[in-house]
């Protein structure tokens, strides 16, 4: 009996070991240190950083570009979600109920959803490269091409400022819509036929097919879709990074607090005041985690 | 008797439908038009960097929508070799064969442990692996970089997982993707009934044989599920390399894209430009279209849980 105890003992501290390791090593310590480093002077030259309190957090507050960056990820925070959402919620509904019968899939519903999906496993980087070709300011980008040949003046999608962050949006929610439209799918699937069999008998037309059955019964769905997509929002990167002029330019109109983090640290050698960007990034993200999981808990419909 | 009221409910359900479709009928040619609409979105863009793939430098510059004249196939040869889109991609294929190995072994281990066995200390743990869901790694990046580089003056394994080294990438992704490995899986593994495992303990298997032996395999749906997320995501990091990776012989093919762009302004070469990007886009799109099906479940289930 205490033999068994034993290796049951031994057998979890084994199995445990090589994962929990790794995982304080590499995540659990940096993040801690993070949070002293935020608050030092630690810049790439000097040898030994020297404590300074909350200075880069007052620093920070009249950082003008930090503040720019956070307002384009609250600008993505409330716009991604919804534009991605609404726009795979209709094909969703379109692939799933749309077809001549009200209840059934339409012709060639799993061909669209495939192709839907294409962006999703493209890379991050690679996609941005692609749109910074077909955003080319002249008549050799895809899109200026044919508005140029109409006689339309040439849009600057990344070098006017005003236009900029639209691009970046455009091309988030290019690459986000397939996913979801595939999730609300797989949510769809689950919701027994009768439903949607009895609202028709009853009279219901497409649009109170949508309203009325459809989105309460997905409203779980488009929940977890919410919450993925507002962290998509405030972690992104790699699109403004690659893509954007200057990185996150022109004139600062795409940064977004990653990229300013990853400028400090990396280009400018501010480790300190990088790391105070993070800890003000990490209370956002962590904020909006919990804010969505309180608001998130409504009743279950059963079906 | 019974078939023909079977066959009136038949009919009756057969006019409903009719009358029904009436109802909807002209929905439906603008359903597809949006759907085909989207579908052009999605596709014009790729097929457009496929097409420029084979135009010359001044077709490239030229009218967007012009057909080549020639079909350049030397684009592709410039790509891989001089912009070294070969060589990053085999570093993509080393690192990611590795890490996603690596993140399924110890990922599964540790969630089979958290998910089966109460301890003490049991649920610290497993919420210590599934917070990391919530943070956002750009806050870890500066020490991250410390940790790999003290890592490289470790003794003796030192040189091999400090900076610069694919090793030292392949340990961060493993433990940058223990979060949503943990998590998945430990779900996963208490769906799975205990009889099975408990019956091999009897017959005097040890808690190591059960796991390989009979959990791992009775796991499997989900185990695929979570290894196409990881192969994706690490195949598609850009972020961790892009820091820890700073030699160009080392970079990912993420890293080496996402620089090509840069270097085809100083090298006038923009045609190897959209060959590196096809070369990054096909493979994907090829190995996407045979497995599809196990990839949109994959993502979508590991979304849901």
């Amino acid at each position: 009996m205490i033999f068994n105890r034993y290796r049951r003992g031994l057998f979890i501290t084994s199995f445990l070991a090589a994962p929990v390791i790794l995982y304080l090593v590499y995540v659990i310590s940096p993040y801690i240190q993070a949070f002293y480093i935020a608050m030092t002077d630690w810049r790439g030259v000097t040898a030994t950083p020297r404590f300074i309190g909350l200075d880069n957090f007052e620093r920070l507050l009249g950082d003008g570009t930090f503040w720019k960056a956070v307002s384009h990820n609250g600008a993505l925070l409330l716009l991604l979600p919804l534009i991605t959402i609404v726009i795979a919620l209709f094909f969703a509904f379109l692939l799933n109920v749309g077809g001549p019968q009200g209840v059934t899939g339409i012709r060639g519903s799993k061909f669209y959803r495939v192709v839907f999906f294409f962006p999703q496993v493209l890379a991050v980087a690679v996609v941005a490269v692609l749109f910074q070709q077909v955003f080319r300011p002249d008549g050799s980008g895809m899109l200026n091409g044919p508005l140029m040949a109409l006689g339309l003046p040439p849009i600057g999608f990344l070098s006017d400022p005003d236009v900029a962050f639209w691009s970046v949006l455009g091309v988030m929610v290019w690459q986000a819509v397939g996913f979801y439209v595939v999730l609300f799918s797989a949510g769809l699937a689950s919701i027994p036929r009768d439903m949607f069999e009895a609202a028709q008998i009853d009279g219901a037309g497409r649009l109170s097919l949508f309203f009325r059955i459809t989105l309460p019964l997905l409203w779980d769905t488009v929940q977890v879709a919410w919450v993925y997509l507002g962290i998509l929002a405030l972690d992104v990167f790699a699109i403004v990074w690659v893509m954007t002029d200057q990185h996150g330019g022109p004139d600062f109109s795409t940064t977004v607090m990653a990229a300013e983090i990853y400028r400090n640290a990396f280009q400018y050698f501010r480790f300190g005041y990088a790391s105070a960007l993070g800890v003000v990034m990490f209370f956002f993200t962590v904020g909006f985690a919990i804010l969505s999981l309180r608001l998130s808990r409504r009743e279950r419909i059963e079906y | 008797m019974t078939t023909m009221i079977s066959w009136t409910a038949a009919n009756s359900r057969k006019l409903a439908r009719q009358e029904r479709r009436r109802r909807l009928g002209p929905l439906g040619v603008l359903t597809h038009l949006a759907l085909l609409l989207w579908t052009l979105l999605t596709v014009v863009p790729i097929l457009w960097t496929f097409l420029a793939s084979v135009k010359s430098e001044d077709e490239i510059f030229g009218d967007a929508w012009s057909m080549p004249a020639a079909l350049r196939w030397d684009n592709f040869a410039r790509a891989w070799e001089q912009a070294h889109i070969g060589q990053y991609m085999l570093n993509s294929v080393i690192v990611v064969s590795f890490s996603t190995f690596g993140t399924m072994l110890i990922g599964s281990m540790a969630a089979y442990v958290l998910a089966r066995y109460p301890f003490r200390g049991n649920r610290a743990i497993y919420l210590l692996f599934v917070s990391g869901l919530a943070f956002p790694v750009y806050l870890a990046l500066t020490p991250l970089f410390f940790v790999v580089q003290n890592m490289g003056n470790v003794p003796v394994v030192g040189p091999f997982i400090g900076l610069n080294t694919h090793a030292g990438l392949v340990l961060v992704y493993i433990a940058y993707s223990m979060p949503f490995t943990v998590f998945f899986l430990s779900a996963f593994f208490r769906t799975l009934p205990r009889a099975v495992g408990e019956a091999a303990m009897v017959d005097g298997a040890s808690h190591t044989r059960v796991f390989f032996q009979i959990m791992l395999p009775m796991a499997r749906p989900g185990i695929i599920s979570i290894t196409i997320f990881n192969i994706l995501g690490q195949w598609n990091q850009y972020q961790l390399p892009l820091v820890l990776l700073q030699e160009r012989d080392k970079w990912v093919l993420t890293q080496g894209i996402a620089d090509i762009s840069t270097a085809a302004g100083y090298d006038q070469d923009w045609s190897a430009l959209f060959a590196a990007l096809t070369l990054a886009i096909l493979p994907m799109l090829v190995v996407y279209t045979v497995f599809q099906r196990q990839i949109q479940s994959g993502l979508t289930s590991g979304a849901l849980k």
